[in-house]
């Protein structure tokens, strides 16, 4: 059933689709940039305002508009956002990794309003092993949210009320949505301990 | 006698993952004071299946087959959400005639849906015979789907950038009968339920959830419009040409399970208004859009949703340039609505317990993924 039976621990190669042409090569020249532009509103003029270099972007791509900011200016950010802008609405948080560059996990937080009927997306870049701040003072639903980033990606959010594994089992190792994470590995110990058997696979 | 166990007044009791009103893999910590719920723990994962880490591996056409299985009793909006996403990403139009279809076939699916929530919440709370009058009524559907594109659940009925099959013949006619049939035997439904008084007095009252406490704990869908917020993603950011179609936002007072009840009812029937309209008018002309054969986006990322049955449905997709996505976000509303049942359990009885998990119309498929 596994279609790319790899080594452990080897990062995840593109597969090429089956039956096709190789995929597109994978060692990647300098890769091209999102194509955005400005994002001006009343919005980002009180946020230069209140943040000033601390948000280094904003900008928007096919008409979503999103903005930049340091890891400790998310949380003020959203509260900001929340109480002075009416984005009282945390749709989701999720996380990116991009393992060769430096700063290898970005957070994305996606807002709502439902007076302006808006959707801003919130984004920050951090390090393997930096702790942000969790958001759960701001949006209860970030409590579920920011455990599931925990489980998939080993980012623990300092002040986070209940950070625990969620969809994994707790006693887990290994962060499945990391791309250094092969598709088909897995926590070979756990599974022999809790189901009896050499590979789930 | 103080130390004996008759004194002890807290009992934590275990429900689930195979408990038959769960629905689904569910596992409930409680923690009761006599009959009341002083406090949940929700366990799940049991049927995590690491979707978001498949659609890293499989080219965006591969991958629109597996986002039917998050939510299986509403794969349709399941697959339009991801379609509108990608094509949003590669700037594809779909042609209207495919909107039309699209709307008709999810529009249906939000009928199934809300039917399979009906008959096991009603199951779950102790009505029987509910449960084999929808799924008689949701078996008509089903096989539309199934004469459509072959398959009855997991349909794959979408494609990126429109459809893939032309309409069957007949297929007006007997989207129109569903329609005729389905309105009345919702009346039925009403008259079974709404002015039982065992049905009523089981839900009034019930894991109340404001309007402020939706907000803050993300819960979308019924669950919040039967909290007076007057909000659909199908009116407030419309997609696919619901624009074009005229319907009402059916909206609660209480926010209570009542209130869900009376506002998914009421969807139903506006789903109906919805596909009458639509099949009425669907356009002659192609079916898919100028979609390449190999679809690789340029590098950027894309955040889409749609109103799912259960509530906002996102596709938060990043394109690195390649023929697979860097990365899929889904954004379940099943497993965000599910957070709040702790604020709704506190104070409630045992029994209510059931009522609230049912009230939440999760599909552990999604919540898991």
């Amino acid at each position: 059933m596994p279609e790319e039976q790899k080594a452990d621990g080897k990062p995840v190669q593109r597969a090429a689709p089956p039956g096709g042409k190789p995929a597109s090569p994978a060692a990647p020249k300098a890769p091209a940039a999102m194509a955005v532009t400005p994002w001006e509103s009343d919005i980002t003029g009180m946020l230069k305002q209140q943040f000033g270099d601390q948000i280094s972007e904003f900008s928007t791509y096919l008409g979503q508009n999103f903005l930049i900011a340091r890891p400790d200016a998310v949380v003020p950010i959203l509260e900001f956002l929340k109480l002075e802008a009416d984005f009282d609405y945390l749709v989701d948080v999720t996380a990116v990794d991009y393992p060769k560059q430096p700063e290898r996990f970005e957070l994305v937080y996606i807002l709502y309003s439902f007076a302006r009927n808006e959707r801003i997306r919130v984004k920050t870049r951090i390090p393997e092993g930096y702790k942000p701040q969790s958001a759960t003072s701001v949006h209860l639903t970030a409590n579920w949210l920011e455990r599931e980033v925990f489980d998939m990606f080993g980012i623990e959010f300092a002040g986070h009320p209940d950070l625990r594994r969620i969809l994994m089992p707790e006693e887990w190792e290994g962060y499945p949505l990391r791309k250094d994470h092969a598709i088909t590995e897995q926590d070979t110990r756990w599974v022999k301990e809790n189901l009896g058997i050499e590979s789930g696979q | 006698m103080a130390d004996t166990f008759l004194d002890s007044t807290e009992l934590v009791l275990n429900m689930g993952p195979q408990h038959p009103s769960t629905h689904g893999v569910l596992r409930v910590i409680v923690k009761l004071d006599g009959e009341r719920v002083i406090g949940t723990e929700c366990v799940i994962g049991y049927l995590h299946r690491g979707v978001e880490k498949i659609g890293e591996n499989r080219t965006y056409q591969q991958f629109a087959p597996y986002v039917d299985r998050m939510d299986y009793v509403a794969s349709v909006s399941n697959g339009l959400g991801y379609c509108l996403a990608v094509e949003k990403l590669i700037g594809v139009e779909v042609p209207p005639r495919a909107q039309a279809v699209r709307v008709i076939l999810t529009e249906l699916n939000r009928i199934a849906s809300h039917l399979v929530w009906l008959g096991t919440h009603a199951l779950d709370v102790g009505a029987l015979t509910p449960l084999f009058y929808t799924f008689r009524e949701r078996e008509d559907i089903l096989n539309i789907y199934e004469k459509y594109c072959g398959a009855r659940l997991t349909t794959h009925a979408f494609r990126i950038g429109g459809l893939q099959y032309e309409l069957y013949e007949g297929f007006e006619d007997e989207v129109r009968a569903v329609c005729d049939t389905i309105l009345p035997k919702i009346d039925e439904y009403e008259q079974l339920l709404t002015g039982n008084r065992i049905w009523v007095g089981r839900l009034k009252g019930v894991g109340i959830l404001t309007a402020e406490e939706c907000k803050q704990y993300g819960v979308t869908g019924p669950m919040l419009r039967a909290a007076g917020v007057k909000w659909d993603l199908r009116k407030a950011q419309p997609y696919s040409g619901y624009e074009q179609y005229d319907f009402e936002i059916p909206v609660g007072q209480n926010g209570d399970t009542f209130d869900r009840y009376i506002v998914r009812l009421e969807e139903m029937r506006q789903s109906v208004r919805i596909i009458r309209q639509a099949v009425d008018r669907i356009p002659d002309g192609p079916i898919m859009g100028k979609v390449p054969k190999v679809i690789k986006p340029p590098v950027g990322e894309v955040y889409v949703s749609i109103e799912a049955p259960k509530g906002e449905l996102g596709y938060y997709i990043v394109s690195d340039g390649s023929t697979q996505p860097y990365r899929v976000r889904v954004r379940p509303p099943s497993f965000v609505n599910l957070q709040a049942l702790d604020k709704m359990a506190r104070g409630a009885l045992v029994a209510d317990l059931v009522a609230i998990i049912g009230t939440i119309d999760i599909v552990l498929g999604e919540v898991d993924r």
